[in-house]
């Protein structure tokens, strides 16, 4: 599986969720396959799809999912500390470990060899961390759902890309958008 | 009153309730008390870039953020100021201490100093200069300035300001 395909796997868990998702091909292919106005696209800023999340989640009440991969928590690997010393009950970070910088021509990353994000998660003092195959992705993030208590999950999955077109929503749009639904959701 | 407490009184009088540090010399008094203040919810950040995110996600979670920082960090954080905070426009205090100038026993930092006030210009980020001790006075009015128009603000606070250190 790649990551395309694990997004259409979880796609029917995480579409009533508030989602912060990475920048490049995760939020385009997000955006293609179930675009939701609970949906956060980032359109840059390589790194800083957990520490939204983690910051949503500390904000407000409402459960929050950050769609991250291995390159990106490889360039902010500062984030697991802050996560793990701020555990937040209503996070989940979700990171899609396909060995490689998909978005830019999957050259690979050092979590796809020496480097276990899962280890280095643990080792940094997250409590729940869930390693688990591409094909389990969607059971484990249900799971992780349902246990009210913050998750990181490193799902192993291959990698590739499909083509996809990029998101051309204006960034307030999305931004103000997304806020209309947290905002309504904290309301009700 | 000292700075200090001026400064936290802005912040709670401005309904600032998410703060993110990453610490300098001149600024522990003010995390201090930013730590101790239960109406405001403290997040140390490793990395100021990660500290923006952190703020990012507060504001859109219906609070109002700011940052605590060193302005060695105006060089590590200008992809996110530009591509999150701009881009998103989205508003966010940035208190920082003006490391570098006069009175600054590191030579180290005064090259970052004579960097700080053109990067911010190229940014055209709002920036505000406190030298002496009564220019905490504008403290509200430059918060209230930027949530108003949704932008990243600097507030540089130098040597003679913090009265040394």
């Amino acid at each position: 599986m790649i990551r395309s395909e694990v997004l259409r796997d979880i796609a029917p868990v995480i579409s009533d969720q508030l989602v912060v998702c990475n920048i490049g091909l995760p939020s385009q292919e997000l955006h293609m396959i179930d675009d939701q106005p609970s949906n956060f696209y980032m359109l840059g800023t390589m790194g800083l799809s957990s520490s939204i999340g983690l910051g949503l989640a500390m904000a407000q009440g409402q459960k929050v999912i950050s769609i991250d991969g291995d390159g990106s928590v490889l360039t902010n690997f500062g984030t697991l500390p802050t996560i793990a010393n701020n555990a937040a009950d209503n996070f989940i970070l979700l990171i899609i470990d396909n060995g490689s910088y998909g978005s830019t021509g999957d050259q690979p990353t050092y979590a796809g060899k020496k480097t276990s994000l899962t280890e280095v998660a643990k080792a940094c003092g997250c409590e729940t961390v869930i390693e688990c195959a591409a094909e389990d992705t969607a059971e484990t993030l249900r799971a992780a759902l349902a246990s009210d208590k913050m998750t990181i999950i490193v799902s192993k999955c291959e990698s590739g890309n499909i083509k996809v077109p990029v998101i051309q929503m204006d960034p307030v749009v999305i931004r103000d958008r997304f806020m209309k639904e947290v905002e309504r959701r904290n309301a009700s | 009153m000292a700075v200090e407490d001026q400064i936290l009184d802005g912040l709670l009088a401005n309904n600032i309730e998410f703060v993110t540090t990453v610490p300098c010399k001149q600024l522990a008094g003010v995390i201090d008390k930013v730590e101790n203040c239960p109406d405001i919810h403290h997040v140390p950040a490793n990395k100021e870039d990660e500290g923006m995110g952190l703020c990012a996600g507060a504001f859109m979670g219906g609070k109002r953020p700011a940052i605590i920082m060193q302005n060695t960090a105006i060089g590590v954080t200008i992809n996110t100021l530009v591509t999150l905070t701009q881009f998103y426009r989205m508003p966010l205090p940035m208190l920082i201490s003006y490391r570098g100038e006069l009175g600054e026993p590191v030579a180290c930092q005064v090259e970052m100093a004579v960097h700080t006030k053109a990067l911010l210009a190229q940014l055209h980020i709002p920036t505000y200069h406190f030298h002496h001790e009564d220019d905490v006075r504008e403290f509200d009015a430059i918060l209230k300035h930027t949530f108003m128009c949704n932008k990243p603000v600097a507030i540089l606070t130098d040597a003679a300001f913090w009265k040394g250190y």
